[in-house]
């Protein structure tokens, strides 16, 4: 019964959304080109489907690659900044600067170092973009440990490697799965960016680029419609990951 | 085991310089005797626990166990805490047997899931063997981390403040199951505790520390009756020795103003 509310309710949910979306461009008549309807959108779809395929996979693939490259340089950082203070202190202002630069502007920098290596781009700007929640949160975790933790493993002789995978990883887990949806979706703005900004791009932001140039409006929409499917369908994956790792710390 | 700290002054570096905890502190427990030390908050009691099981080293002095200086952790130690840091993602037979994974890592499972089954036989929990701590009640989780520091049969049983958190009848009822498990599990034991009762119901010498930099101010033995129960509490000779230690915690606390 749980299961199939789980998948009914957020079903009834989207199926409101585009209902009320549907009536709000009808009453308002506005035209397709201010604003497009779902009913608008199919066509779109189905007239680009086979650029959808394309363009849509390789958005999906080069965002996946991404995040898991941001998790382990997320992990790695978080790590050695939540074992070692000098390492947290000295890595902080990097990274917050580093964070703070918006990714816009990095855009063309990464392009212009490797011309020409789309995929490769996209991924960096990926990475840059959805490391930094994860190394935060796992920093914290792993640097806010009460006492008494470590104290019944060190009591027994226990080194700190064992420390590490035993007690504070696990601990750790439910904080770094709720950065790790954070992360997901900036995933997507990165590849996004990549797509969209720079020329002869791929990808689904290269679909919607050329949307915009042929004033094509569904199209621009649909696109946005499947990025936020694709956003959805890593979520819950991401939720499955968490439901099997780390399943203990959700309430029922 | 018997357990000898000589001559230990302890004192920890603080942003406002060194402050000094312990000073030229003496004490021995007897070889399976079963020994509670009561002072003033913060006066270095949970140090002697951290001193003790070697997980820091005293500044001046040294602490023997059956005659061997303690440098460094002893797996012959087992600690238990006012918070039983139980890990919430493992079920209950897992967190009790986290000890053994450490110290006899060639054990096969089912020897340390047996291991875990006696105790958690003898504290009542057989039941709750697959249940997750979040399942649990306070006195339960405080029952499943005496399991845990029980299980790789220690020698010296550490307890800092393990009830403190505990409403009054469940406290009283975890006492008559530490009463069992000494009489099963023949350790030495060190409780730390603020609760004069429970220092003289468990153990059979009480210790008052005075206040910081603590030193041994009172020693007392309380073997009021071989086998100790509840109602003996009320009795005149308990009422008196809790009297006298009520009024050495005062000596302890004006000492520290
Ligand atoms: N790691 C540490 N670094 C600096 N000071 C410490 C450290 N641990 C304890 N202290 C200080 O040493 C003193 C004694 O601490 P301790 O925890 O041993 O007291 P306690 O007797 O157990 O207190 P309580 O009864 O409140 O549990 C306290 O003033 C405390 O602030
Ligand atoms: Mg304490």
């Amino acid at each position: 019964m749980i299961r199939i509310n789980n998948f009914i309710i957020p079903l009834f949910s989207l199926i409101i959304f585009c209902l009320l979306w549907e009536l709000l461009v009808w009453y308002n008549n506005w035209p397709n080109y201010k604003m497009a309807s779902p009913s608008d959108l199919w066509p779109a779809f189905w007239k680009f489907k086979h650029l959808f395929l394309i363009y849509g996979w390789e958005t999906f693939w080069r965002t996946v690659v991404g995040l898991i490259l941001s998790v382990l340089v997320g992990l790695s950082l978080g790590i050695l900044m939540g074992f070692s203070k000098t390492i947290r202190i000295g890595l902080y202002p990097i990274l917050v600067g580093f964070n703070a630069i918006p990714k816009a502007t990095v855009v063309p920098v990464i392009a212009l170092i490797f011309v020409g290596m789309h995929n490769m781009n996209t991924i960096i700007i990926v990475i840059l973009i959805s490391f930094f929640p994860i190394c935060v949160s796992i920093s914290i975790g792993l640097s806010t440990l009460e006492r008494e933790y470590e104290d019944i493993l060190l009591s027994l002789g226990a080194n700190k490697f064992e420390i590490f995978y035993k007690i504070a990883l696990p601990k750790t887990l439910p904080e770094f799965f709720g950065a790790l949806k954070v992360s997901t979706t900036l995933a997507f703005i990165g590849t996004n960016l990549m797509e969209i900004i720079e020329p002869h791009g791929k990808g689904l932001g290269h679909l919607f680029d050329s949307g915009k140039i042929s004033a094509d409006y569904p199209l621009m929409f649909a696109v946005l419609i499947t990025l936020a499917v694709m956003g959805i369908f890593l979520y819950y994956i991401v939720v499955y990951l968490e439901n099997i790792f780390a399943g203990w710390a959700i309430r029922k | 085991m018997h357990i000898n700290i000589e001559k230990v002054s302890h004192q920890y570096e603080t942003k406002q310089g060194m402050l000094p905890v312990l000073k030229d502190l003496s004490l021995s427990i007897k070889r399976k005797g079963f020994t509670a030390i009561v002072g003033p908050s913060g006066c270095g009691k949970s140090t002697i626990t951290r001193l003790v099981s070697g997980l820091i080293k005293p500044t001046q002095g040294s602490i023997f166990i059956s005659n061997k200086k303690i440098t460094s952790p002893l797996s012959t130690v087992g600690m238990a805490f006012q918070n039983p840091v139980l890990l919430e993602w493992r079920n209950v037979i897992k967190n009790i047997i986290l000890p053994l994974e450490i110290v006899s890592k060639n054990m096969t499972y089912n020897q340390k899931r047996s291991n875990a089954l006696d105790l958690l036989k003898l504290v009542g929990l057989e039941e709750f063997e697959n249940n997750l701590p979040s399942e649990l009640s306070g006195g339960m989780k405080q029952r499943v981390s005496l399991c845990r520091s029980l299980v790789h049969s220690p020698e010296v049983l550490i307890l800092d403040e393990p009830f403190a958190a505990l409403d009054a009848f469940t406290k009283e009822d975890l006492w008559d199951v530490m009463h069992k498990l000494k009489k099963e599990r023949d350790f030495t034991c060190i409780l730390i505790t603020h609760d004069l009762r429970e220092a003289v119901y468990l153990a059979d010498q009480v210790i008052v520390l005075s206040g910081r930099p603590a030193s041994l101010q009172y020693d007392v033995k309380t073997n009021f009756n071989e086998e100790k129960k509840l109602s003996d509490l009320y009795s005149s000779e308990v009422s008196q020795l809790l009297a006298t230690l009520r009024n050495q915690i005062e000596i302890a606390q004006n000492k520290n103003d």
